[in-house]
């Protein structure tokens, strides 16, 4: 009960202090819509949104979870507020658990806006919503624990910016977001399947399209398997670098 | 008096640099334990050995009489921390600062708003409950720390420097706050550059240099334990003078125990009665035009200064560049 209070105090810490913050929920908002724009602009108006649409949800939920996880949780550290956390007779994966979840409802609050305009505007066909749902929770999660991993590993803030584009860029590229991964030359494929979000933009493109190149049982244990390896790593990481 | 914390045989290595060696200690319930050493001497890391922020190399960490070396999270509730620097959350009020410790050590919603309402109050900062954290002065700032630290009640509060850059009416005020915590029952243990805390406060205190701890007894044993000794204080006109050789040169002419010249002080240990006309007419050969020439009695500082051989002054002036 008490490591639930705990639990419950991080987390409306962290919604209040910095995911539900003004600029951030502009960026929430804008984000997704400027490259919807872009996309749109960039194929003389007529794209297929099926194709372009999981690739803006994922983008869109990992951009937002990375920054603001890796940066929230530096700018702690840096301020010391996060000593804090680790003095307060709650385990460490409770701790981090509570960290995390903020970031990963913020990642999951801002794929509804790209939902939200393909749906809308360009009246977008979901094949399975429930799969769209788990989809984007399952990406929120493994996003929002790459972001912990870079920010385990940076000491300054700039350098969890810097580490944050350092994964994500390639990323775009690499895991299908734009570029079917069967397109890709063949050397660069193998880097495509060690990356978590590959399997994420797969199964949106089952529940948008149901256009998927991998079965979606397989997507989901890979998931959930990345998740397990990056939380332990970031943990084994915090007791070895923060509790000296 | 039964013991508080225990620490047997602590030692901390970093990359094979021994930060703390051997430091066994016993924090009493109800006192007020103080610990007295310069820069890196590893007062630090001992308490972030004790409070779980540091991996223990070698020895034990008794909470209560119960080994917690293995697991130091479990006694954590027991615990209150107030760092070397105010930890608080900027962007939230000083009130919603305490609420938010509160909850960490799973106070529930009525209990964490009622015992913030009533720190604020006690530490004086009801007034500015509803500023931020990061509007409030530096005085204000750690009362609102040590007040987040017992907001769970701790049975064993550490303070790290808690009166080390805050103006002096706030390092009064804070003074007199942890005396009254103490008086209530607060188990304290508190690390300090500043003798005159450690004077005032502590019922015992423990000397650490090198990672190693030096000396451990109550004030008053530690003043006795030099109190045979001469304490000469020189005040001297305030100029520019070749320190160290004036130091080396009455330790060797005048046989003293320890010397130690400050801006307009020179302070002299002796073991034996010690005459000091010769001393002021050395004073005068060189040029330095003596004010007042006094016996006094040892204070800590002096206990320090013989146990340790630290300069206090020195001592003081690192801490403030931090």
């Amino acid at each position: 009960m008490k490591s639930l209070t705990a639990f419950k105090v991080i987390l409306i810490k962290d919604m209040k202090n910095y995911y539900l913050k003004p600029p951030n929920i502009s960026w929430g908002i804008i984000f997704p819509f400027a490259w919807m724009l872009m996309m749109f602009l960039r194929s003389n108006n007529g794209f297929n949104i099926h194709e372009v649409f999981p690739g803006i949800i994922a983008m869109t939920i990992l951009f937002g979870t990375t920054s603001m996880l890796a940066v929230t949780i530096t700018f702690e550290r840096k301020s010391r507020s996060f000593e804090r956390l680790l003095i307060a007779p709650i385990s460490l994966e409770l701790l981090i658990l509570a960290k995390i979840s903020g970031a990963i409802m913020f990642g999951m609050l801002n794929s509804i806006i790209p939902i939200l305009i393909s749906n809308l505007y360009f009246k977008a066909v979901i094949v399975n919503w429930i799969m769209l749902t788990i989809s984007i929770i399952f990406i929120s999660i493994v996003s929002t624990l790459l972001g912990l991993t870079i920010a385990v590993s940076a000491k300054q803030v700039f350098e969890a910016q810097t580490y944050s584009n350092f994964f994500r860029f390639p990323m775009i590229f690499l895991c299908g977001l734009f570029i079917p991964i069967l397109s890709l030359p063949v050397i660069l494929r193998p880097l495509s399947y060690i990356l978590p979000i590959t399997y994420g933009v797969d199964l949106l493109r089952y529940s948008i399209s149901g256009n998927n190149f991998m079965p979606a049982v397989l997507s989901f244990a890979l998931m959930i398997i990345f998740s397990g390896l990056l939380f332990y790593y970031s943990i084994y990481n915090i007791r070895k670098k923060w509790i000296t | 008096m039964d013991v508080m914390v225990e620490a047997v045989n602590l030692k901390k290595t970093y990359n094979g640099f021994t930060a703390v060696e051997d430091v066994s200690l016993q924090v009493k319930r109800g006192e007020i334990y103080g610990f007295l050493g310069p820069n890196g001497a590893g007062k630090t890391t001992t308490i972030n050995m004790l409070i779980g922020m540091s991996r223990i190399t070698q020895g034990k960490v008794f909470y209560d009489g119960k080994d917690h070396t293995k697991n130091i999270k479990a006694a954590q509730s027991l615990i209150g921390v107030v760092a070397d620097e105010s930890n608080l959350y900027d962007e939230m009020s000083g009130w919603e600062n305490l609420c938010f410790c509160g909850g960490l050590y799973g106070l529930s919603g009525s209990i964490r708003k009622s015992r913030a309402t009533e720190l604020m109050e006690l530490f004086g900062l009801s007034e500015v409950s509803s500023k931020k954290f990061k509007a409030y002065s530096r005085g204000m700032k750690r009362k609102l720390t040590i007040a987040a630290a017992i907001i769970h009640k701790p049975q064993i509060l550490f303070l790290d420097e808690p009166t080390t850059g805050i103006d002096v009416v706030s390092v009064l005020q804070i003074r007199e706050l942890i005396k009254r915590l103490n008086k209530e029952g607060s188990t304290i243990f508190l690390t300090t550059h500043y003798i005159e805390d450690a004077e005032k406060l502590c019922n015992r205190v423990a000397f650490i240099n090198n990672g190693k701890l030096i000396r451990e007894d109550t004030v008053s044993g530690l003043v006795e334990s030099i109190s045979e000794a001469s304490i000469i204080d020189i005040v001297i006109e305030k100029k520019s003078f070749d320190l160290k050789f004036l130091l080396n040169r009455i330790k060797e002419e005048f046989l003293v125990e320890d010397c130690v010249i400050n801006d307009d002080r020179i302070r002299i240990i002796t073991g034996e009665k010690f005459d000091i006309s010769p001393l002021v007419a050395f004073l005068s050969s060189h040029d330095i035009f003596i004010f007042e020439a006094k016996l006094i009695k040892p204070t800590l500082e002096d206990a320090f200064v013989k146990v340790t051989g630290m300069d206090i002054a020195n001592l003081k002036k690192e801490k403030e560049k931090r």
